[in-house]
């Protein structure tokens, strides 16, 4: 009776089996830790991440490799992302650490656990081959960071957000799944890269493959958070305690990249003018709106989430400019530059959020735009940090985000579409408003109190690292580059 | 020559030593910041000074060139290198760099590590916007300079300095970004290099000669300030404090000119030449409608800020005759004007630091409680008016004997300058030097200190150095402008 059944290779996917495993193993393991002792979940955790990661170098082959029938596929993109991805979490975690600690209503075996099972939701996103995977990966990512945002649930914002989010996300996946089904039923394969050759044939119903793609393309906004799909962007970055925001706004894009990477290149590439030509007008909406709208901010949570849709915008222009009138030429080019200014602005934003985390203590969140002020009289180091972060979002050098934007503009230059250039030049000089002013709360106004800074010395010199490597970045950004380039150049 | 990485040591001695006083901490250690940014400015000048020494002024190109590679992904270089139109910029800012230590050595008492480091910072910064042969090294170190000033002019700055600030950083970042834009294209139209001198050699059709050209004229035009794009330039000078304002003077109004040379001019010649009408007629506007606007200030700060500008207008205009002795001209009237501006703001400082205010009308016979400061000032108040034997004249004489040649009413404007410097520099320096004692601050005030005299002295004998003997200024010049000219006479249209 199992004469048909063939164990698939496991080896591609060991190291989201193995984090699976332990996910579960800590979620029991944590039932017998008492809330004084969240120390043993939260380095199991950390372990359980850096062993992910140790087995995904170790196991990597370099070569695009299939398994599960196809389903599930490994190749140096996925690599290279899940390895940002586990950096991320880890530093994540660590952010995270002193915040939950200080809040032992929120400091709970689960959120550790779903933390991880949020991680493993992005890692098969990212090696998604099949709309089935990807959708199974987006939504176990989604439904573990619904209930995280509604952690702290005697907030009133927080469980607004939660059911926002929850809401809307719903939404944005039923609208994925009609798209998916729409294409499955034009082209009758589910399989991506079948999909792909099947389109490449031509024989399909066109006009069914629009109404799938539109339907595709919005839910994957959702997911991005570009306008006008960005609704529950600010208010679930406001709501949701800063840990999990920090979360939410920093790996997740790491994963929409891929996914955005996976459904629209890898598989659609064929439709790609027409794909192009939507994204084209979510990328400008999303810069125009977000960098507009992040002025008018007082929090610096909505700030930075106004901030995340203006940066998804940019990015977008290295995904529309691939491919230009049917000729590939540039693909190359244009997807690694979104996938380096992805990857830079992780870093960033982790940072950011860091900063946050840093200058919160046991009931003060440090959130407010005016919590900075002066910050410089009180941490002269750490007003610096957020400084490089600040002038890193903005895309000035010698920081990381001058060199993510450069890479992105060169590659909307080289495409030809230099109008497009010049409106997000002059968004990003919208931006540079509200990052200046940022800079300016902390260096030109006086503080509105003297409590000295209290994170601990691990927090103090891990957030100085982040600040440091985004600078880094900035000076020697050539390795990264050269490593995205070269991973899209073996996988695609 | 010499085997020594002279301009990656220009560049980095200032901004390495401005990381090491940062890390001197508070005030408390105040006098140590001082004394390593001291150190640090004047071994940052000492290691130009070989460059000016060992230059060879026979020759037209680069000089103590250093290449290696940066980002190989987009073939941008780490291309440095001098020729003799941006070697004296190197020198004369390395120079001003200790200018502004010593001038915020007693009256910055206020985060002193801080203000020291970013001058420091910056100083690096600008002689790495000099020095650069790669555009994107010479967009990024055009762009981090905001920074510092951006910093300098919101935390030293004064009442009014937070717009200041935010009006500095975002006019020149709208000219930047599009600049960017015209690099890109370029490094797509060169078949991939981002080499400046790459670029010189590229043929380019007409009409985007001319987007290029006015890509560049965004950028360029609002950091030199010219007219109508200047509005920033007296906000930012009468805020910052008076460092900041003696290094925008003398070197931040002198990269949006030296890009004109750099970039334009022999990236664009035939754009230049299309449009070199429209940039006499702005530079035209400059000197004669700003010259009045200056006339009526009651701020003397502003005064000043304006006359820089009537004074880059005379830069500009030298620029865009298209001859060696115009351009020649507009070089000396640059550095001049980086002496003589950098000194006018510093003699206002003085008088700031003891009655703290800059309104003209708040003083009145300051002569009679400060003999040596009124002197002194009253020299360069004759080189900013343009008086023979001052540096002053030595630019504006060349740029208008250019211009005679030129055109005649072209000369006929520039030479008005000449009356309206005079009328507003000395009207000025009447008001607030002579005449009966005003008030009480000015009966109570106090002849400068020996700090302040070494300052101003030192100011005074390159003016007058310059002004008495230029040669040794234009000989380096020579070779490098007429290769200029050479280069933008042969249109880059096929």
């Amino acid at each position: 009776m199992f004469d048909n059944f063939v164990i698939p290779d496991l080896l591609p996917a060991a190291p989201e089996i193995f984090l699976a495993t332990m996910a579960m193993a800590i979620l029991m393991i944590d039932l017998f830790v008492k809330d004084s002792r969240r120390t043993v979940t939260f380095v199991l955790t950390q372990l359980t991440l850096l062993g992910a990661a140790a087995i995904q170098i170790y196991t990597s082959s370099g070569e695009v490799t299939y398994t599960f029938s196809n389903m599930f596929v490994d190749d140096m993109m996925a690599d290279l992302l899940k390895l940002f991805l586990y950096m991320t979490m880890i530093v994540v975690m660590f952010y995270s650490r002193a915040y939950l600690f200080d809040r032992p209503e929120m400091n709970k075996g689960e959120y550790y656990v779903l933390a991880l099972f949020a991680t493993l939701g992005m890692l098969v996103m990212i090696s998604a081959n099949n709309f089935v995977t990807l959708y199974v990966g987006l939504e176990l990512l989604s439904l573990s960071l619904y209930a995280m945002v509604a952690m702290n649930r005697d907030s009133l914002a927080s469980t607004e957000a939660a059911m926002k989010y929850f809401v809307l996300g719903a939404l944005a996946s039923g609208m994925l799944l009609y798209g998916m089904s729409m294409l499955y039923g034009a082209t009758g394969t589910l399989e991506i890269t079948e999909l792909a050759e099947v389109l490449y044939q031509g024989e399909s119903n066109r006009t069914v493959l629009i109404f799938g793609l539109v339907f595709l393309v919005a839910g994957l906004a959702f997911k991005l958070g570009v306008v006008p799909f960005h609704m529950w962007i600010p208010d679930v970055y406001h709501g949701a305690p800063t840990p999990v925001t920090l979360l939410i706004g920093s790996a997740p894009k790491l994963a929409a990249f891929a996914i955005v990477m996976r459904l629209l290149v890898s598989g659609l590439i064929t439709l790609a003018e027409d794909w192009q030509g939507m994204l084209i007008i979510l990328s400008v909406l999303s810069m125009a709106v977000g960098n507009l709208a992040a002025i008018a901010q007082t929090n610096l949570k909505r700030m930075l989430a106004y901030s995340a849709i203006s940066h998804m915008g940019f990015m977008l222009l290295g995904i529309v400019t691939g491919v230009v009138g049917g000729d590939p030429r540039y693909a190359l080019n244009a997807y690694s530059s979104a996938m380096f200014y992805v990857i830079v602005y992780v870093l960033t934003t982790t940072a950011a959020f860091g900063m946050i985390l840093l200058m919160a203590r046991a009931g003060f969140e440090a959130d407010e735009l005016d919590d900075y002020k002066g910050l410089n009289k009180r941490s002269p180091w750490f007003a610096a940090i957020m400084l490089m972060i600040m002038f890193s979002m903005a895309g000035v050098p010698f920081f990381g985000g001058f060199f993510a934007k450069f890479s992105v503009l060169q590659a909307v230059v080289a495409a030809g579409y230099l109008w497009l250039a010049v409106v997000a030049v002059l968004f990003s000089l919208i931006g540079a408003f509200y990052y200046l002013r940022v800079v300016k709360l902390m260096y030109f106004d006086a503080p509105v109190e003297e409590t000295p800074i209290s994170a601990g010395l691990d927090m103090r010199i891990l957030i100085s690292a982040n600040g440091l490597a985004m600078a880094g970045l900035g000076l020697f950004p050539q390795l990264i580059m050269s490593l995205c380039a070269y991973a899209l150049l073996r996988s695609l | 020559m010499s085997n020594y990485p002279l301009l990656s040591l220009a560049i980095w001695i200032p901004i390495g030593a401005g990381l090491l006083v940062l890390m001197t901490g508070g005030d408390r250690n105040a006098p140590l910041a001082r004394m390593l940014a001291l150190a640090g400015a004047v071994a940052g000048f000492l290691v130009t000074v070989p460059l000016w020494l060992g230059f060879d002024v026979s020759q037209g190109g680069m000089q103590f060139v250093e290449l290696a590679n940066w980002i190989p992904r987009f073939n941008i270089n780490y291309h440095l290198g001098v020729d003799g139109i941006s070697m004296l910029f190197v020198v004369l800012n390395a120079f001003i760099t200790i200018i502004v230590v010593a001038a915020g050595w007693e009256v910055i008492q206020n985060k002193v590590a801080q203000y020291m480091a970013a001058f420091l910072i910056m100083s690096g910064l600008m002689n790495g916007i000099f020095s650069s042969l790669d555009g994107i090294l010479f967009y990024v170190f055009f762009e981090a300079s905001l920074i510092p000033l951006y910093l300098i002019i919101g935390v030293w700055g004064g009442a009014n300095r937070v717009y200041a600030a935010f009006k500095f950083f975002l006019y020149t970042l709208f000219g930047s970004l599009l600049f960017l834009l015209a690099l890109m294209y370029l490094f797509f139209q060169s078949g991939g290099s981002f080499s400046i001198l790459d670029w010189h050699k590229l043929p380019i059709e007409l009409t985007p000669q001319i987007w290029v050209f006015l890509a560049f004229l965004i950028a360029f035009a609002v950091k030199v300030p010219m007219w109508p794009v200047h509005t920033w330039l007296p906000d930012a000078h009468v805020e910052a404090p008076t460092g900041g304002s003696i290094v925008l003077a003398a070197i931040g109004l002198k990269l949006g000119a030296y890009g004109f040379l750099r970039f334009s001019l022999p990236i664009a010649p035939d754009a230049s030449q299309e449009l070199a009408g429209f940039i006499i007629v702005l530079s035209l506007i400059a000197v004669v409608y700003i010259g009045f606007v200056a006339l009526i200030q009651a701020d003397m700060k502003k005064l000043v800020a304006y006359s820089s500008i009537a004074h880059m207008g005379f830069v500009t205009l030298g620029f865009f005759m298209f001859s060696a002795l115009a351009i020649e001209g507009a070089l000396v009237q640059m550095i001049s004007h980086g002496f003589v501006s950098g000194a006018m703001f510093f003699c206002i400082g003085v008088m700031y630091d003891r009655v703290h205010s800059r309104q003209i009308a708040d003083y009145g016979g300051v002569v009679n409680t400060m003999p040596k400061f009124a002197a002194l000032f009253m020299l360069f108040t004759m080189a900013n008016a343009g008086l023979p034997a001052t540096s002053g004249f030595v630019g504006e004489f060349m740029v208008i004997l250019a211009a005679v040649e030129f055109n005649f009413w072209v000369a006929v404007l520039a030479a008005s300058s000449l009356i309206m410097g005079a009328a507003y520099s000395l009207w000025m320096y009447k008001r607030v030097i002579f005449g009966a004692v005003a008030n009480k601050h000015v009966e109570e005030l106090t002849d400068i200190n020996g700090r302040e005299f070494a300052i101003l002295a030192v100011l005074a004998i390159c003016t007058l150095w310059m002004g008495l003997y230029p040669q040794v200024f234009t000989e380096v010049m020579h070779a490098s402008v007429n290769d200029l000219l050479r280069h933008v006479a042969v249109s880059k249209i096929h």
